[in-house]
């Protein structure tokens, strides 16, 4: 019951905490944009109109998207993601890299702890590095925005040119760096 | 129509969740609430400068400093951009197409996008702690040349 509590309120501080920033935000951008409408009262209206129309687009997008990231973080444990990523070779490596970096799971910082695990335990570097880069840059939410705000084909042919170049950096990573040098990296 | 995907797999995943476990329901949505709440002050600068980008910025001006698709200069620009800066890619993106809306091409746009997601100057301090000076130099230096050959070939191609 405690415990329980103690979990709440800091739960509770997090977004008191979040709201705060955003009235300081809004407050000064407030006085910007009132400055701003002094001067150019008619560009201004026009400005505001488009940021209402931009602000609807991503509103209709983005509490769906932060949902299926917190559903995400409750339903795949990161034990997961280092049973399945371990030293698999070939092709059949690099696809479980690329699904296993495209899950909307949390941001960029929580993945390097989980890249050096994975070479603790043996993982191909390429394999690390294809699984860091499709992590920061492939990420099924990010996708989907960027498929309703730049185009389904601008979004495909970035996934696709993407990707590839990961895996030319992931081998040539793999090139480069020594035996000896990952195990000193491990140590 | 992408939208109605996201929202529909969303809600349905989050009713199948309640039924599974009301505990993670609710530990699911605390999550997506807390991370909104830290996404609303920077999502809200980002729709501000969208309106005052499109509303104020003549298309010229845009399409002399972003317009270009094989301006090196342009493209190095964007990606160091990119490189150095910490918008979440979730408000950066908007952001790109407001930019592509309002006359820049593509290559640039996409030199920023590659570079802000893939190369992590602020992260280069967890990153240098758990993979090393080599592999981390390696990665970000190649995920640098490879958003500009990235950008280049989709101004190509779109």
């Amino acid at each position: 019951m405690k415990k329980n509590k103690g979990k709440k309120l800091d739960f509770k501080d997090k977004i008191k905490k979040g709201l705060l920033n955003t009235i300081q935000y809004i407050i000064i951008l407030s006085i910007i944009l009132l400055s701003i409408w002094y001067l150019f009262p008619d560009k201004t209206n026009s400005s505001l109109n488009i940021s209402g129309k931009y602000g609807l687009e991503m509103m209709s997008i983005f509490p769906a998207v932060l949902i299926l990231m917190g559903l995400a973080d409750v339903w795949i444990p990161k034990s997961f993601i280092n049973k399945y990523l371990g030293d698999k070779s070939g092709l059949r490596g690099i696809i479980i890299a690329v699904i296993l970096g495209t899950l909307p799971t949390g941001p960029l910082y929580i993945a390097f702890p989980i890249a050096a695990e994975l070479l603790r335990k043996k993982a191909k570097i390429s394999n690390v590095m294809i699984f860091l880069g499709v992590w920061a840059s492939l990420k099924i939410p990010q996708i989907s925005v960027e498929i309703k705000f730049l185009g389904i084909k601008f979004a495909v042919l970035r996934f696709i040119l993407t990707l590839a170049a990961l895996i030319i950096i992931g081998n040539l990573i793999e090139l480069i760096i020594t035996k000896k040098e990952k195990q000193e990296v491990l140590n | 129509m992408i939208a109605l995907i996201i929202n529909i797999s969303a809600f349905s995943l989050l009713f199948f969740t309640v039924i599974k476990d009301k505990q993670k329901a609710q530990k699911s949505l605390k999550q997506a609430l807390v991370k909104f709440v830290n996404l609303l002050p920077m999502m809200i600068l980002i729709i501000i400068m969208i309106g005052l980008i499109l509303g104020f910025i003549p298309p010229e001006v845009i399409r002399n400093y972003l317009g270009s698709d094989s301006n090196i200069i342009e493209i190095i620009a964007a990606s160091l951009f990119g490189a150095i800066t910490m918008i979440p890619s979730l408000v950066a993106l908007p952001l790109a197409g407001s930019l592509i809306e309002a006359g820049a091409s593509y290559t640039p746009v996409t030199a920023f996008i590659t570079t802000l997601t893939m190369v992590g100057f602020v992260t280069l301090p967890i990153e240098l702690k758990e993979l090393g000076k080599k592999m981390t130099i390696l990665r970000n230096v190649f995920a640098f040349l490879f958003a500009i050959i990235i950008s280049l070939l989709i101004g190509l191609l779109i």
